[in-house]
């Protein structure tokens, strides 16, 4: 018995109480759902809907319209406000300026002919997604929307079908797709019907993925083979408390309710949980604004009221004197953006790294720094493919890449090893240097190691590339440099002043070059902004190839 | 602005025939910091200064220094190596680690820094050595001019008991008062009536106020008497009595005085303290509302008394307590340079550091007393890094993300030693500066102060600005009706930030909806040729819901050009401003009316928190649809506080008084946090059993960190 079975099992209880016998339904496959609100039909009714059709074509369209508005009807929309979850129209509504979402497939019905399925009461107009176009902020989007009031937002054929309509025009538009998750999973009456809408869509998403910006949202459950195709669009959102995403489901704790499997903590799949439907459509909102609507069109430039000369004069104290002692790369980040405001990608996960979407004089970057206070910043599995996802898309739809860099190195460890550090290390090392986006990069202390050559360093492209005075560019620490170099000595300390005095400063790269300027911290805000204005006719092509072989 | 109404006695004190001539010169010293004496550069005093302190006094020390052409050292401790006060220096000179025991307090070190810099003389600025006699006599030791008074005075004037005897010695008022057996009530009778009502009664050995009686006739005193002496007894096993004369109302006005070493003594007018909380001074003024020109004179010159009864030279203060009858008390006298030293500055001319340099290097003083004036009124507002909803201020730490102040606005003077970037660190006092306005009346610069704390952007530490802005603002203080217990009394249940009456409600309402708007409108504003044309939405009518507290409002919204006519509540406010949204600041114009707000916060998703008449006030704003559908939406379990215990500030783990599996009584003390020199027990609010405890003593925790968990 599969978990997306339960939820929908759990959730009809909750939505009209209707006694549903789910004995014959017990044998399906995971990840599939069933339409579980098949209802006896009354017959009389549905004679009298076919005989009489005193209704005009006019008085039907309307009917239909009407219909499609309440999806699986009032009760069932009622269940799901209790639940604290919105609608799928509401979330539409909420998501796109208003009046400006035009529906598409506002007729289409399943086709499913099974199990009683072909009863005109078990037919909703629109079926179990709302689709269509629309604006935010008077940008264009498609969006898709799955309504849990219908079959539990059960995936039927006509209902993959939809969604792929638009995500089709979506792609010969060149505009963004937004998908708001809400699906107990497969429709088990349409059997393989239903799996192959599944692959029709994660097709589309493949295919799509690099071109448009592709963004889900998990309001709800997302369970079994659905979840890949959140898992391949650019960012994965969910909403706390009320969305999953999940493979398998043990048993055991099926029966006793759902575990939260935190995808934001652990997983690495969700970019960015927020606390209601509401707020996480806000947020949308707001996130799409970074994004240009396809990769023909340059990062987009919002007017802007913060003076792109503007002096950082904090920035000039922010790095301690010891160069063991942490600081919050954050601070940095939002003194130098555009009104302090930093949109951070994956806040909770892998937090030795940072990455998010900001603004420069008005113009979205992609800012990647690695964050001192935690694991003193050093590159791991984990940081190096966050990172490395960032800047891959950054780098696919036109966004400039801004890089902070204080890195001790790699994370030390068999675990690490084991784990495929060399893999995943080259993930980061890949994205950067393919990237052929304007790079930017700030080494604000430390780049040691071969961590300084994957920070976007000037020999993989970087365009231009400053060091604070506080930076150092060395192979590693003084301490243990010193225990190489000089080996068996008698007065390591002196040792180490000797090599500190020679490399724990910016100058071995400053003079050979490979980094181009050392600036006062202040003045960072306005060398980036006056470096992104030239950069922003960059021209860089990578050799011909059919695709590049990125280490997975 | 809200109307200042002086008090009759205040207006006549102002416009009295004796300071008319001075109104004249008052104009003058506008704008800036003005001092009214010249600097005389022929006059030679030290080639180079090392300030022994830290922060905003060491700067202030330093101005001078560079007005007098002499050099300036600064010591600092290895966290203060890239402060204000080492960059303002021509050198610096690392004194050790960041505990003040180590470094400002470390006199070998200090000597040290001495020695190697060649520092003639020592500027100890307040708190750390300045009072410190053992630091004197070493400076004197090596020939190094300690710029303060003589080590005697010092030593006099340090030991509280010696301190009264002298002060009564030399015929200042001292409070009157026995302590000893007394035998009977008559005889108790007797000496109250001798120090005359009110008397305070309590047993000797009682500390504090403890069983503390008040008599006001001869009847309350037997009373007090009978029960005093009883405790005494059965207490304390000890029947010596107090009797002390009681000071109603009390109110701390001090006399600034200046002397040097040939016999001249100068008094420079008070500064009215009264505003205190925990014994910190908060708000000062100069002069004070209460003195009328008889008293002024008699404090004055009963100060002039004591400083030469101790033979004092340097600037100093002599503390007084004046009851609500005008009778003034002696307290203690401060042999330094006070933290509130600017207002006496502002009202008198004087450059109180320059003085004491000049004074220190042997110079007679350049004034006689008829020079010393009183012109106009300033206002002292202690900016503090501390949250003023926690028993009026509890320290907070942090750093100073962004950091702004007034200085745009005319007659306002910052003393501060920090800056944009600066950290506030648990090791020092949590002082960000000194805030003095200044007008030729005190309506004047009560209302410049309450500009330049609505000017005053801080980000990063809580500030307890809000605190301030209430108290310059409060009728109470405006009518100068004022006493050491003003906090407790006017904010029994704790300060609670500013109450807002309707009117005041729905201008900040409409201003957030203002703002919310243009953030919403500027959203559309995409620039560049598109590929996509965009279609933004034409729109100058909205209807919003805007959250604010507990309340509801519903703001119907209209905007041409770049006015906003809010009708919230069915009340239009009409609203217009630059609306440039990087800026900290907001200044509108709200029903015509300047107001500036500040923008602490803000997000798409409607989340604004505005600082608006000195408090921050957290704001939704929704529209009418998004409301609608956030209706539905779960409101999230909040945490349960009672079996948690986390840190009410950023500290240091003193002691941790249970350990896992204890049972704590409601009440009972956890574990003890000291942060800036306070030591606070946190207790349990429940009796319960201890489950784990997640800090040990010695160890450095954040506000909100998690210290104690019960069951």
């Amino acid at each position: 018995m599969m978990a997306a079975f339960r939820l929908a099992h759990g959730s009809c209880g909750l939505i009209n109480g209707l006694r549903i016998s789910f004995r014959t339904l017990s044998q399906v496959k995971h990840g599939a759902v069933a339409a579980s609100s098949v209802r006896q039909t009354n017959l009389q009714r549905a004679c009298r809907w076919y005989s009489v059709s005193h209704l005009s074509v006019k008085e039907r369209i309307d009917k239909k319209r009407k219909a499609a508005l309440v999806g699986g009807g009032q009760n069932r929309i009622d269940a799901q406000h209790k639940r604290g979850k919105l609608t799928a129209r509401e979330r539409v509504e909420l998501l796109l300026d208003p009046d400006s979402f035009v529906e598409s497939d506002m007729f289409v019905e399943h086709s499913c002919s099974d199990f009683g399925m072909e009863q005109d009461s078990n037919k909703f107009p629109g079926d179990s997604v709302v689709t269509g176009r629309g604006r935010i902020n008077g940008r264009l989007v498609y969006v898709f929307s799955q309504d849990f009031t219908v079959f539990g937002g059960s995936l039927s054929g006509a209902h993959a079908q939809k969604i792929c309509k638009i995500m089709d025009q979506a792609m010969m538009v060149g505009a963004p797709v937004i998908g708001l998750n809400d699906s107990g999973g497969a429709r088990i009456q349409e059997g393989v019907e239903s799996l192959a809408g599944y692959a029709d869509i994660f097709l589309r998403n493949v295919m799509a993925s690099g071109v448009v910006p592709q963004i889900s949202l998990i309001m709800g459950p997302c369970a079994g083979g659905a979840v890949y195709s959140p898992a391949l669009t650019d960012f994965t959102f969910m909403v706390k408390d009320t969305s999953y995403l999940y493979m398998f489901k043990d048993y055991k704790i099926l029966s006793s309710g759902y575990e939260k499997v935190s995808h934001v903590l652990f997983s690495g799949v969700a970019h960015h949980a927020f606390e209601n439907d509401v707020e996480a459509l806000l947020n949308l909102r707001e996130f799409f604004n970074f994004l240009p609507l396809s990769n023909q069109d340059p990062a987009p430039i919002r007017e802007c009221h913060d003076d792109s000369d503007r002096l950082v004069p904090s920035l000039d104290t922010i790095v301690p004197l010891e160069s063991t002692k942490a600081y919050d790369m954050l601070n940095i980040i939002q003194a130098v953006v555009d009104e302090r405001e930093f949109f951070e990608i994956m806040p909770n996960y892998a937090k030795n790294i940072v990455v998010g979407f900001a603004r420069m004089n008005g113009r979205t970057v992609g800012i990647v720094g690695n964050q001192p206070k935690v694991a003193s910043g050093c590159l791991d599995i984990n940081s190096s493919v966050k990172g490395a996802r960032f800047v891959r898309f950054c780098d696919a739809f036109n966004i400039p890449i801004i890089t902070f860099v204080d890195v001790p190195g790699f994370l030390p460890g068999t675990a690490q090893e084991y784990g495929g550090i060399i893999r995943h290390g080259a993930k980061l090392l890949f994205a950067f240097a393919e990237a052929t986006v304007p790079k930017i990069t700030i080494i604000t202390r430390k780049a040691y190691g071969g961590a300084y050559d994957v920070m976007s360093s000037k020999h993989l492209r970087g365009d231009v590339n400053y060091a604070w005075p506080t930076a150092e560019v060395a192979v590693m620490g003084a301490k243990g440099a010193v225990q190489i170099i000089f080996r068996g000595k008698e007065n390591q300390a002196e040792a180490e002043a000797e090599y500190v005095e020679k490399f724990a400063n910016p100058f071995p790269a400053a003079v050979r070059g490979f980094v181009d300027d050392i600036i006062e911290p202040s003045t960072t805000r306005r060398r980036i902004c006056r470096d992104l204005e030239v950069l922003a006719s960059k021209k860089q092509v990578n050799p011909w190839k059919k695709h590049a072989n990125i280490p997975l | 602005m809200a109307a200042h109404s002086l008090s009759p006695s205040l207006n006549r004190l102002l416009f009295a025939g004796k300071y008319a001539s001075l109104h004249s010169r008052c104009c003058a010293v506008h704008s800036r910091v003005q001092y009214s004496t010249v600097y005389n550069p022929s006059e030679k005093t030290f080639d180079k200064i090392l300030i022994a302190n830290r922060g905003e006094i060491a700067c202030r020390v330093m101005k001078t220094c560079k007005k007098m052409g002499i050099q300036t050292v600064a010591v600092h401790s290895e966290v203060d190596s890239s402060a204000v006060h080492v960059k303002m220096a021509d050198e610096a000179v690392c004194v050790g680690p960041a505990p003040t025991n180590k470094s400002y307090l470390n006199m070998d070190a200090i000597m040290d820094a001495i020695r190697a810099t060649g520092a003639q003389a020592v500027h100890p600025g307040y708190g750390f050595l300045s009072e410190n006699k053992e630091f004197a006599k070493r400076l004197a030791a090596e020939g190094v001019t300690f710029i303060g008074p003589d080590t005697q005075a010092i030593q006099a004037m340090g030991d509280k008991i010696e301190s009264k005897l002298i002060a009564k010695a030399a015929k200042v008022n001292t409070i009157p008062g026995f302590d000893g057996v007394v035998k009977t009530a008559e005889e108790a009778v007797k000496i109250a009536q001798d120090i005359g009502y009110p008397v305070m009664i309590k047993a000797s050995a009682g500390g504090g106020g403890k069983g503390m009686r008040i008599a006001w006739n001869d009847e309350e005193t037997r009373e007090g008497f009978r029960f005093s002496s009883q405790e005494a007894a059965s207490s304390f096993g000890d029947d010596r009595l107090l009797i002390e004369k009681y000071i109603d109302n009390p109110r701390h006005i001090e006399i600034q005085v200046l002397a040097d070493k040939h016999g001249n003594a100068l008094w420079l007018n008070e500064r009215e303290c009264s505003i205190q909380r925990r014994n910190q001074k908060v708000v000062e003024e100069a002069p004070s509302t209460f003195l009328d020109p008889v008293t002024r004179q008699a404090m004055g010159e009963q100060a002039v008394q004591l400083a030469r009864a101790v033979q004092y030279s340097s600037a100093g203060t002599v503390e007084f307590l004046v009851d609500s009858k005008k009778n003034f008390y002696f307290l203690e006298m401060n042999t330094r340079l006070q933290v509130e030293h600017p207002i006496t500055e502002c009202i008198t001319g004087l450059d109180l550091v320059e003085q004491m340099i000049r004074v220190a290097k042997g110079y007679q003083l350049q004034h006689k007393q008829q020079d010393i004036p009183i012109n106009g009124w300033a206002i002292e507002t202690r900016v503090y890094a501390e949250d003023p909803y926690k028993s009026f201020g509890l320290p907070s730490i942090g750093w100073l993300s962004q950091y702004q102040e007034p200085l745009n606005l005319s007659n306002v003077r910052v003393d501060s030693g920090i800056q944009e970037g600066s950290d506030i660190s648990i090791y020092y006092d949590p002082m960000i500066s000194k805030l003095v306005t200044y007008g030729a009346t005190r309506g004047e610069a009560l209302a410049r102060m309450e500009e330049a704390l609505d000017n005053y952007v801080i980000r990063g530490v809580t500030h307890n600005i809000p605190l301030l802005r209430e108290i310059i603002t409060h009728p109470r203080f405006i009518s100068g009706d004022i006493n050491t217990n003003f906090l407790p009394e006017v904010y029994p249940e704790g300060f609670k930030g500013h109450q807002l009456e309707e009117d005041k409600r729905r201008e900040l309402v409409a201003s957030a909806v203002a703002l919310h708007i243009t953030a919403q409108l500027r959203s559309q504003k995409v620039l560049g040729n598109l590929r996509v044309s965009s279609t933004p939405v034409e729109c100058n009518h909205w209807e919003l819901c805007v959250e604010l507290g507990e309340r509801r409002h519903v703001a119907d919204v209209t905007k041409s050009g770049n006015i906003y006519t809010v009708e919230v509540d069915g009340n239009k406010v009409e609203i217009s401003g630059e609306w440039n949204l990087a800026s900290p600041l907001l200044p509108l114009r709200i029903n015509g009316k300047h107001r500036m707000l500040q923008c602490l916060s803000r997000d798409i998703s409607g989340k604004i928190v505005l600082q608006y008449l000195g408090t921050s006030f957290k704001l939704r704003v929704l529209s009418k649809l998004a409301a609608e559908l956030n209706s539905y939406m779960p409101e999230k379990v909040a945490e349960d506080t009672s079996s948690i215990l986390r840190s009410p500030m950023p500290g240091t783990v003193v002691a941790v008084s249970v350990k896992p599996g204890d049972t704590v009584a409601e009440g009972q003390e956890i574990c003890v946090i000291e942060a800036m020199k306070m030591q606070n027990s946190l207790t349990a609010v429940k009796q319960a059993k201890v489950k784990s405890v997640h800090c040990k003593p010695g160890e450095t925790v954040g506000e909100g960190d998690l210290l104690i968990e019960l069951e």
